[in-house]
């Protein structure tokens, strides 16, 4: 508490009341916007899944548990979530280790550390939907630049005599079975550089003294990776993983623009969550069934959360 | 910030050079694997850049230079585009976002760090608890209420949901806790009002949070692109990323036009992130740290 000056206390409202009046003022806007904007529709969200649509409220008809039922029948839906999942199984453990990877090698360096770590970086910023259509015209089937290579490639281990080198060219996007995987590589690059910029100012933040301490006593440096990096890095860990597979179970953008004239294809095998509830929503109009969508969605995300951090922190002690 | 970073790079310095444990061949593996590294983080930009240079033609032939660089592809997209309109549209969003963004999550922030009333740690959860309801459980309601209320297709229903994000609140929340109490009493005492305690002595304060947050609100609004599709019906309410979503989607196989597009969307940004890289990578680190 801060002390009143005498003279104040002759005003009829007391500093405090006179401060939590202000406070309550600047709030006003704000909270009217978390009211409106976030709160309600979040709750509206749940109240639209428990109906059939019409633009008119009057006739919207109830229908409960419904929309509930029909999505957990349902194989798109299923193929979505398993797709959603297997992004995340995919992107999370790689951008993770290959970004850890790279902080440390960049550690390991002193000049062109600051250019390296921009170049790795510059793909996070830049539009993911300009970003997919690149990507897209990479992975093309009959023009895309890794087809030519591959086929060079060919061409060169054969010339060489060694044929049994050669890779045959792939249908990437328009393959059922390397679609995903193709998509996961997108999402990875694009999304290293944040891993690679937190880790490094992570591994910044450990004192060197631990390290010489250590190796005083004859630490080798996987033991110092063990046994200093690793647990006093845990925390950028936990934030890292977090962010990275709920961003994994929002993708929207890159699966939208890669695959553009057959979104989610091949056979619904790139189709993500997101994805499948804007189809539901705004191509069919069913936008009670697509709000039991995101409301799935939603507790996923939250239970997942709550997991890795419990999971995580339980880690944290050593 | 600097200087500490300054001061762990030369302690980095010189346990490379005095640890015999350390030898330069490692820092040799380090500067191969960070090349090749490099290249594939930058061989997708420059495929864009070189395809974008290629006419019609020769952008589906083997050759990986074009045989004349032409800017016909960039012409044609900015005339029979309306890019000009998206890009202003872009801008437009972006601009009045981040400048509400800056000021209101400032204000909230600042309010919750240092101003005392009931009801504080209410208001605060509840503003925190809207960071875990994904933007994908919101879109649909927003999209109901902006077609009850006239909203679609204008640049208030462009720019309504990003106006006040729960992240940034928390972000200078915590910048504003970090400042002495101090300052504010001795504000106070010298007949401050509370709005200039928030203006002129904690705003300043605080320059490296508002930087950070700025750029990223500003970088988000310019990348969105679930929110703006939905909202944006007629052609001229296109935003860049929904615009060269839906033109690249017409285009079929003019990836010749496709790519210049696609620069004409990742350039811009490419040169805002060389000038400003410092910053925005220290942004990025600081709400790291601090988110």
């Amino acid at each position: 508490m801060i002390r009143e000056p005498r003279a104040k206390r002759s005003s009829r409202l007391s500093l405090t009341q006179r401060e939590a009046i202000y406070a309550y003022v600047f709030l006003l806007v704000p909270l009217v916007f978390f009211a409106t904007i976030r709160f309600y529709p979040a709750l509206q969200s749940f109240r639209l899944s428990l109906f059939t649509w019409h633009v008119d409220p009057a006739r919207r008809v109830f229908v409960g548990a419904q929309y509930y039922q029909e999505l957990l029948a349902n194989p798109v839906f299923h193929q979505a979530l398993k797709n959603t999942l297997l992004y995340a199984a995919i992107t999370v453990p790689v951008s993770i280790g290959l970004g850890l990877g790279i902080a440390i090698l960049l550690q390991a360096i002193t000049i062109g550390r600051g250019w390296y770590r921009a170049i790795y970086f510059a793909p996070y910023i830049t539009p993911a939907v300009a970003i997919a259509w690149v990507w897209g015209w990479m992975y093309n089937v009959n023009f895309g630049i890794f087809n030519r290579i591959i086929i060079e490639w060919w061409d060169f281990v054969e010339g060489i005599g060694l044929p049994w080198l050669a890779i045959d060219p792939q249908r990437f996007l328009r393959d059922p079975e390397v679609a995903l995987p193709a998509v996961a590589v997108v999402i990875i690059w694009q999304q290293l550089g944040f891993q690679v910029v937190i880790f490094l100012a992570g591994l910044q933040g450990i004192p060197r003294v631990f390290y010489e301490a250590a190796r005083i006593d004859g630490a080798n440096p996987w033991q110092l990776f063990r046994h200093i990096t690793f647990p006093l890095l845990n925390p950028v860990l936990v934030f890292a993983i977090v962010i990275t597979t709920i961003n994994a179970l929002q993708l929207f953008d890159q699966i939208v623009n890669i695959n553009f004239t057959d979104q989610g294809g091949p056979l619904g095998r790139t189709l993500s969550i997101a994805l499948y509830m804007y189809q539901e929503a705004f191509s069919r109009a069913r936008l009670g069934y697509a709000a039991a969508v995101t409301v799935v969605l939603f507790l996923i995300i939250l239970v997942i959360t709550l997991i890795q951090l419990r999971v995580t922190q339980r880690r944290v002690e050593y | 910030m600097l200087g500490e970073s300054r001061r762990l790079r030369r302690g980095l310095d010189e346990s490379v050079r005095t640890s015999g444990r350390r030898p330069t061949g490692w820092a040799i593996l380090a500067y191969v694997l960070l090349t090749l590294g490099a290249v594939i983080m930058v061989f997708p930009f420059a495929w864009m850049v070189v395809s974008s240079f290629k006419d019609a033609r020769e952008v589906l032939s083997p050759a990986i230079l074009p045989s004349q660089w032409t800017f016909a592809n960039y012409v044609e997209v900015l005339t029979r585009t309306a890019f000009p309109r998206w890009f202003m549209n872009s801008m437009i969003v972006a601009v009045l976002n981040t400048a509400s963004v800056l000021f209101f999550c400032a204000l909230v922030g600042y309010v919750l760090a240092r101003m005392r009333f009931p009801g504080k740690q209410v208001i605060f959860i509840a503003i925190l608890s809207t960071l875990m309801v994904p933007t994908e459980m919101l879109v649909i309601p927003w999209f109901v209420m902006s077609a009850q209320f006239g909203w679609i297709d204008t640049y208030w229903g462009l720019l309504f949901p990003g106006l006040i994000p729960g992240f940034g609140v928390f972000l200078m929340r915590q910048f504003f806790q970090t400042l002495p109490r101090d300052l504010f009493d001795a504000g106070r005492i010298d007949g401050v009002s509370e709005f200039g305690l928030f203006l002129r002595i904690g705003l300043p304060l605080v320059g490296p949070g508002l930087a950070a947050l700025g750029i990223f609100a500003f970088i988000g609004n310019w990348n969105a692109f679930l929110w703006p599709l939905i909202v944006a019906q007629s052609a001229s309410m296109r935003t860049v990323p929904v615009g060269i979503a839906l033109f690249s989607g017409e285009a079929g196989s003019a990836w010749h036009l496709i790519m210049a597009t696609s620069a004409l969307a990742i350039i811009p940004v490419l040169i805002v992130f060389i000038i400003f890289q410092r910053q925005i990578i220290e942004g990025v680190v600081l709400t790291g740290v601090k988110g």
